[in-house]
């Protein structure tokens, strides 16, 4: 029953994706919605920006203009940037424990397609009377009074989508704890898979408190519920409350397998070890812990009281610590080393600066007094892209060039990769740096247009230009894909030839089993360890034998297909007789498909010996 | 590091970056162009954060710049293996040490001053001699009450310079935030509860921004977010008091302009319902659904953006859709022809009290 070296004809193909249960295909999924989504956010940045270009402009009105910056801030951080770094940790992490595969491989499926879904259901909301206009963080007195359907898409979308999340963290957190490799203690897992794990604790605590306040809302919108209603004893600041709890964390699940993904590339092209790997661990760790301590700062103006903002402003601070302890760990790695600007490195490079500015204002913000002046204008917008795009995008792109291979065989051409590289840093910056100083200048975000002689016109432009270049910077990289997928040439298991952790000792891209033999792992950078002995291959750890396989299957897909009907059902149940029949009707899907999971016996499959060494050869000789 | 040293590197670098930021922005609405106590205690807390924050970008700066240039992989180095060093504990403890006290010393005055300007305890001892403003935000327009005179008026607040003017700040639909960046940070007005807080005027800088300062609603709100500005005159003691007793004492004059009385007329048919005409209103809150118009003619914009003339009265009233999108008046009233538009235009532009 083993799929190997068959050829497929393209609805086999598509088949064979709607069912896997692979994490390597899982990935290229991920990073395939996660991608089209992301251009998706990206589109509706370059309107915002075109919008504000001049003072009084009529590109767009105003009310879409609210839906359109509600829709790129859920959209960018929801369906671009959690599922583009569920792509990298599928792609690698498995591979970086030397594991063949994630603990739940079925779960893994659920969800992506869960959150496949939720996003699908989200923006179906631009063709059904109107997308959410109340911000990504919909604050509740705005979004109850939200006279559209747009924010029950939000409620409802972003429960489907966040499931999968939750689901997607809790596989992590188990396939961590328990499919290790022999000798692959905690202490010499890749910074990267360190990252992953303390991120997937970090969904596991996040995740529920945002849907808590989105079940409040669904229920204040859809079924007459009260919970934000203060004429009847509801309160709107418990929102924000919620969603902060979830909100900031959320930061962090974002950011710590960025600076996981950098901390492989600093260490791989300066050919040296991870400068204070302990310290490092302990520095993900405390950040993750802290990043559950400062919701508040973001309500400083809510009118908490000076004691409230006074502790939430010192332990906001705190976090500098061991951010800067991370930053000068990657100096220091990169010291005495030998490095070499590939455009993975160029993005690693770049970001130390550009997230340094970005950190720098989160202490600013952090300064309670002074934040009554930042909060809510242009500052934190800087403020926050430089964190979110300095940060996290320029690790997804790093990371993409530089699993690449790994996942597709195939090397991205290095030469557009660059100029991809200059056009998003310089349009970055441009678009940027300046709202720092719009922000101070009295500029409120969130605003569709301003008007003339408040000296915001000069400012706005230079941003606009700048968004054009990242614009730029990613029409180049999406013709670099291209190009790679239709000329490029296959590539072997180590194609940077400094590869360090054990994805660069198994085949580009790795069979479906990722390693014939379970390796043994002898210290950090097991690979590396290997490669400086000498040896071209890893040590086993078990002899070769037959391989035991999960089983792909359908009901992943039919189960969150469920949950999209039910939701359309129930987000019409007010409108149409039909609403509430086809809400439970989807209802039906899903626990059906959960109930034939539940009964039928499925003990995976076998893949043999003999197959194996046979790929193995195959797979030696590219 | 000696101690006088990075005083006085911390000294002028300050003072290097406030000469920098104050070309920024305009007088009347720059947050770097402070006019009062509150945003000066704001703006000392920036530039001491700002200047620590470059020392930091300088330190991580130089570092950068020399290892990119110093170790880059020359020709010939090839299979140079560098030594695989695990990490440093005297380094490690350095870049943990020096950050945590340049941050403890921005936490100091942070914590300073946000109870500085928490402070809000003259505003409601049983007999305050203080000005209290109640602020009241409104798809999309401001309200404010002055309790202790009894007087009520919107888009214009008024306000004396040189001492602690306090405010009450709530919210009567959905949340908004009551921002005037010259003069202090904002505050949220909820709809749950009503928030305090000062701002003090200074009167000095308030004549060098034409005493006219603008504010700003600074949460999302709806579609005319972007539009719910509002003004601020600063005034003398003694013209505040002045302006006040004529709020007090101000009384509809019977016009004897024909058109002038029909436009009172057409207004008292249409607009009466939810507009005072008298800064006087006893009425309450919930009643009071509109802008009061007791001082109309004296303010500085149309509904909160547009130049004050007659012809943007007139465009106003004709279309408020078209003006900003998502208000409360449009579709309240029946259309208005021409002749109706021009008598109930000049009919508001008597509604003064200077």
């Amino acid at each position: 029953m083993s799929t190997l070296a068959r050829k497929k004809g393209v609805g086999a193909v598509i088949w064979d994706y709607l069912t896997t249960v692979d994490h390597k295909k899982i990935a290229i999924l991920y990073l395939i919605a996660g991608g089209v989504f992301f251009l998706l956010g990206g589109l509706e940045a370059m309107i915002i920006r075109i919008q504000l270009a001049v003072p009084n402009n009529d590109f767009i009105s105003a009310g879409f203009y609210n839906e359109v910056l509600t829709m790129h801030g859920t959209t960018m951080i929801f369906l671009a940037a959690m599922p583009l770094v569920f792509a990298m940790m599928n792609a690698v992490v498995p591979i970086q424990i030397g594991a063949r595969d994630v603990a739940f491989p079925f779960l893994n499926s659920l969800g992506f397609w869960l959150f496949f879904f939720g996003g699908v259901f989200l923006n179906l909301s631009w063709f059904l009377g109107g997308a959410p206009d109340a911000g990504w963080t919909s604050y509740a007195s705005l979004s109850l009074a939200s006279p559209t359907h747009g924010i029950d898409f939000y409620v409802l979308g972003l429960q489907i989508s966040g499931l999968g999340t939750l689901i997607g963290g809790i596989n992590f957190l188990v396939t961590i704890i328990n499919m290790r490799a022999p000798g692959m203690t905690y202490m010499r897992m890749p910074m990267f898979t360190w990252a992953t794990f303390v991120t997937s604790a970090l969904i596991l605590f996040a995740f529920p408190p945002l849907t808590v306040g989105l079940i409040f809302m669904m229920m204040d919108r859809l079924f007459g519920g009260n919970f934000f209603d203060p004429a009847l004893g509801g309160n709107t600041i418990i929102w924000e409350h919620l969603f902060w709890i979830f909100g900031h964390p959320e930061v962090y699940i974002l950011v710590l397998p960025a600076f996981g993904i950098f901390s492989e590339i600093f260490a791989t092209f300066s050919r040296k070890r991870l400068f204070g790997y302990s310290s490092m661990v302990f520095a993900t760790v405390l950040i993750g812990f802290l990043g559950f301590m400062v919701w508040a700062h973001h309500m400083f103006t809510v009118g908490m009281g000076p004691i409230a903002n006074a502790i939430f402003a010192v332990a906001t601070m705190a976090i500098a610590v061991p951010t800067g302890i991370k930053i000068f760990n990657w100096l220091f790695t990169m010291w005495g080393g030998s490095i070499r600007f590939t455009t993975p490195m160029m993005y690693a490079v770049a970001f130390i600066p550009s997230f340094v500015i970005g950190g720098v204002t989160g202490v600013m913000n952090a300064t309670a007094a002074a934040d009554y002046q930042y909060h809510d204008s242009y500052f934190v917008v800087a403020h926050f892209h430089y964190v979110i795009v300095g940060g996290v995008v320029f690790a997804l792109l790093a990371g993409a060039h530089y699993w690449w291979p790994k996942m597709f065989g195939k090397m991205l051409d290095e030469k557009l990769g660059k100029v991809t590289f200059w056009l998003f840093f310089i349009g970055f910056h441009l678009t940027f740096f300046i709202q720092h100083f719009l922000g101070l200048m009295g500029m409120p975000r969130r605003v569709f247009t301003f008007l003339p002689g408040q000296g915001f016109e000069t400012g706005n432009m230079i941003s606009t230009v700048g968004a054009f270049f990242m614009a730029a910077g990613t029409v180049v990289l999406l013709a670099n894909v291209v190009i790679t997928t239709v000329k490029g040439k296959r590539v072997g298991n180590d194609p940077w030839e400094d590869g360090r952790t054990l994805e660069w000792a198994v085949s580009s891209p790795a069979p479906e089993y990722n390693f014939a033999q379970t390796p043994l792992v002898r210290g950090l950078d097991a690979y590396w360890i290997e490669k400086m002995e000498g040896k071209k291959g890893l040590t086993p750890a078990e002899p070769l034998g037959d391989i035991h396989m999960p089983n792909p299957s359908i009901l992943p897909f039919v189960i969150s297909l469920g949950l999209f009907v039910s939701a359309f059902g129930f987000l019409f149940h007010q409108d149409h007789a039909w609403g509430t029949p086809v809400g439970v009707f989807g209802l039906i899907i899903t626990l059906g498909a959960m109930f034939f999971r539940s009964i039928i016996d499925d003990h995976g499959f076998h893949i043999h010996k003999e197959e194996v060494m046979e790929a193995e050869k195959k797979g030696a000789g590219a | 590091m000696k101690k006088w040293l990075r005083n006085w590197r911390l000294v002028s670098l300050v003072s290097a970056m406030a000469l920098l930021l104050a070309g920024c922005g305009k007088p009347f609405l720059s947050t770097l162009q402070p006019a009062g106590e509150v945003a000066d205690m704001q703006y000392k807390l920036m530039l001491l954060s700002t200047a620590i924050m470059v020392i930091v970008i300088a330190v991580v700066t130089i570092i950068f710049l020399y290892v990119v240039t110093r170790f880059r992989r020359r020709k010939g180095e090839e299979n140079k293996i560098p030594k695989q060093v695990e990490g440093s504990h005297t380094l490690e403890i350095i870049w943990t040490v020096i950050p945590i006290i340049l941050l403890i010393i921005l936490a100091v005055p942070t914590v300073l001053y946000t109870f500085k300007l928490a402070d809000v305890k003259p505003m409601n001892k049983k007999e305050r001699d203080v000005v209290v403003v109640n602020v009241r935000a409104n798809l999309y327009w401001w309200e404010f009450e002055y309790p202790d005179y009894g007087i009520i008026t919107s888009q214009d607040l008024v306000v004396p310079t040189d001492e602690r003017v306090y405010f009450n700040l709530k919210a009567s639909d959905v949340k908004h935030s009551f921002w005037i960046p010259a003069v202090g940070g904002k505050m949220d007005t909820n709809t749950d509860n009503t928030n305090q807080f000062f701002l003090t005027f200074d009167d000095k800088r308030a004549e060098e921004a034409g005493r006219l300062f603008y504010g700003k609603c600074a949460e999302l709100c709806g579609p005319s977010h972007a539009l719910m500005d509002f003004k601020v005159k600063a005034l003398p003691r003694a013209e505040f008091d002045q302006w006040v007793e004529k709020m007090k004492n101000a009384k509809p004059v019977a016009s004897t302009d024909p058109v002038v009385k029909q436009g009172e007329e057409i207004f008292n048919k249409s607009c009466i319902g939810c507009h005072a005409v008298t800064p006087v209103d006893g009425r309450t809150e919930q009643a009071r659904l509109a802008p009061n118009l007791g001082n109309f003619a004296d303010r500085e914009r149309i509904a909160g953006i547009l130049e004050h003339n007659e012809e943007n009265l007139k465009a106003w009233l004709e279309d408020p859709e078209k003006i900003k999108p998502g208000n409360k008046m449009t579709g309240t009233y029946p259309a208005l022809s021409d002749e109706e538009l021009e008598a109930l235009t000049k009919y508001l532009m008597t509604l003064s009290v200077e």
